[in-house]
């Protein structure tokens, strides 16, 4: 925990870690036996962690998604699967780095897994456009979710991006086209489809990749139609609102189980997945089994048709009386 | 994959003339023309007397400037004697997200729906153009920027329903800012919603023509706007995903001139023409013709 990088709202965490730290190296020095006081450190710690993070704003809960020690889509297909074998390339334009994707087997069942990847230095992340896909990332997603069909393969995709790329090359290119088609072909994929939200789930750029069967939001990440930051600049007029904004917004997993548009929570270690990645990734893990399991059952009719209903039936409206 | 700020309080202020009904059609007493009012181009300045704007499908003479109309007037351009049936009038916004900015949202939408005289951002209708069966829905810009939330995901979809159920055609013409924030995720999931049906309509075989307009940005460019058999536009659009503004700040630039017009566009492939106004309804009749039977429909 030395080395991770603390959020403003943990700053009780880390004083008390800090204290910690002081109390061991006192002890070790065989100067005290600080042996009480260590033990009681360590509880006030379970405790202030149990307090911040059973208590986070949804503004917190963004932060979090954003941690730059999250695990990545690379980072789960590396601890919960094996063979990989990575696919490059849209067949068009160029290989896409904010997206990868390719077969993986995961206890002995080959998935296609496809997700949104970024960088964890300066270098990385602007090869990774900070997770900010161009249209040949959506079209090269789409081309190994058919190469999937075609084969008869499941297909996971992981979810963790601040948007779709905005920019001239992107609309050249026809941004709005290939999210568009993504969200067409999905529809109608005739293998199961799981989708999870492993860190920012941004609007249209994670949609992109996020019609699936199930849909499911880890505990500290977020999805909605537009950030934090973004909402409270056009709707506020000021930067300064993100906080409000991001209750607003209702963007967290709970909030969007409540309101019918996931299908699940996948629970992370108290704090978020960076502090303890052994156990996020074995929560993932766990969800993807249980979820396929259910799935395979199904026949690619009833899956479409399935799929299909679900997302038809969300909105909510009035009728008024004529 | 957002409205801009001015977009908010709609189109109205821009506009001296007066609503005129009647003049494109035929059976209207056209004694009812008003002469005596004019039209100020707001591109080129040309000053137009108000029926002869209108007559020309409220596009420019002088310099081809589109004007921004609404869904009581593209179906007035496109059925047959102005006559059509409007489906689900009465479907109202919700407030699922109990959504407060600087106002609450059901203010924003009871505010709108006074200005307008429109229940939401789009209308859907079905009748018929040069005797094609055709199901249209249009958005109104009008309303909060055209902004999609669940009441135009659940238009749109019913709509295709609608073709789907009775093997009729299905043109959407968009025009939008993109989603609307004061749904967040209920809006953003009108763009699955309007893209499955879509995938239904197109596995049944029904032609689907999607008329983009001026402008038509974000998750309406990402969903429904670009999945038509065939994309056309009108000219001189702004179509985009990222607006103008965004893509400006993300780059620190100014943008190419004629950056993500229609032209634009269809240079770099994702249009299949573009048609000026006053050629809309006879350019989309040859299109069905050489794609559809109009005995077939249910
Ligand atoms: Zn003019």
């Amino acid at each position: 925990m030395a080395d991770t990088q603390w959020l403003d709202f943990e700053k009780d965490i880390v004083e008390l870690h800090e204290q910690l730290a002081k109390a061991r190296e006192t002890h070790e020095k065989g100067k005290l036996d600080m042996t009480d006081m260590i033990q009681g450190l360590e509880e006030k710690i379970e405790e202030a962690k149990k307090h911040v993070y059973n208590n986070l704003t949804g503004w917190q809960k963004v932060q979090i998604s954003r941690h730059p020690d999250r695990p990545y889509t690379l980072d789960y297909i590396e601890n919960i699967a094996t063979d990989f074998i990575e696919l490059h390339g849209d067949r068009h334009v160029k290989d896409d780095k904010a997206i990868v994707g390719g077969f993986a087997s995961i206890d002995g069942e080959t998935f296609m897994i496809i997700g949104q990847q970024k960088g964890r230095n300066t270098k990385q992340r602007q090869m990774r456009n900070f997770g900010m896909p161009n249209p040949e990332g959506y079209r090269k997603a789409l081309r190994l979710m058919k190469l999937a069909e075609k084969f008869k393969k499941p297909i996971i995709t992981f979810i963790d991006t601040p948007g779709a790329s905005p920019g001239l090359e992107a609309e050249e290119r026809g941004q709005g086209e290939a999210i568009a088609r993504n969200l067409f072909e999905m529809a109608t994929l005739e293998v199961p489809v799981i989708c999870i939200v492993i860190g920012e789930g941004a609007s249209g750029g994670a949609l992109g990749i996020g019609i699936g069967d199930r849909v499911l939001m880890m505990q500290y990440t977020w999805y909605s139609v537009i950030s934090p930051e973004s909402c409270s600049s056009i709707l506020w007029r000021t930067w300064d609102k993100k906080e409000l904004a991001a209750e607003a917004l209702k963007l967290s997993a709970t909030d969007m189980l409540g309101n019918g548009l996931i299908d699940g929570i996948i629970e992370e270690p108290l704090g978020g997945a960076h502090h303890d990645t052994a156990t996020a990734f074995k929560a993932v893990k766990a969800a993807i089994k249980k979820e396929y399991k259910a799935l395979k059952t199904l026949s690619p009719d009833e899956l479409v048709n399935k799929r299909i209903a679900k997302f038809s039936n969300m909105g909510v409206y009035e009728v008024l009386e004529s | 994959m957002e409205f801009e700020e001015d977009d908010l309080s709609g189109e109205g202020s821009k506009w001296y003339r007066r609503r005129l009904s009647g003049i494109l059609t035929k059976t209207k007493d056209k004694k009812a023309t008003p002469d005596g009012l004019w039209e100020k181009c707001s591109r080129c300045k040309t000053v137009v007397p108000s029926k002869d704007w209108i007559a020309n499908y409220y596009v420019c003479p002088s310099c081809q400037y589109h004007d921004r109309i609404g869904s009581r007037e593209y179906f007035e351009i496109l059925f047959d004697n102005n006559k059509f049936t409007e489906l689900d009038p009465g479907l109202s916004s919700g407030d699922p997200l109990q959504f407060t900015d600087t106002a609450p949202y059901t203010d924003r939408i009871k505010a709108a729906q006074r200005k307008t005289g429109l229940v939401d951002a789009v209308r859907t209708a079905t009748g018929k153009m040069n005797d094609f069966k055709l199901v249209v829905s249009c958005m109104d810009f009008a309303f909060v920027g055209g902004s999609m939330g669940s009441v135009v995901g659940e238009k749109i979809a019913r709509g295709i329903d609608y073709s789907l159920e009775h093997n009729i055609p299905f043109l959407m013409i968009s025009k939008s800012g993109g989603a609307r924030m004061m749904e967040a995720a209920f809006s953003l999931m009108q763009m699955a919603k309007t893209s499955a049906k879509l995938a239904l309509l197109h596995k049944a075989g029904i032609p689907y023509i999607s008329l983009i307009t001026n402008p038509t940005t974000g998750g309406v460019t990402a969903s429904f706007a670009m999945l038509g058999d065939m994309n056309i536009a009108e000219p001189e659009a702004l179509i985009g995903f990222a607006g103008p503004r965004v893509i400006r700040e993300t780059i620190g630039k100014d943008l190419p001139k004629g950056f993500q017009s229609s032209e634009f566009l269809l240079e770099h492939g994702f249009l299949d023409f573009i048609v000026p106004r006053t050629e809309l309804k006879e350019k989309l009749t040859t299109v069905l013709k050489h794609i559809w039977d109009k005995k077939t429909h249910k």
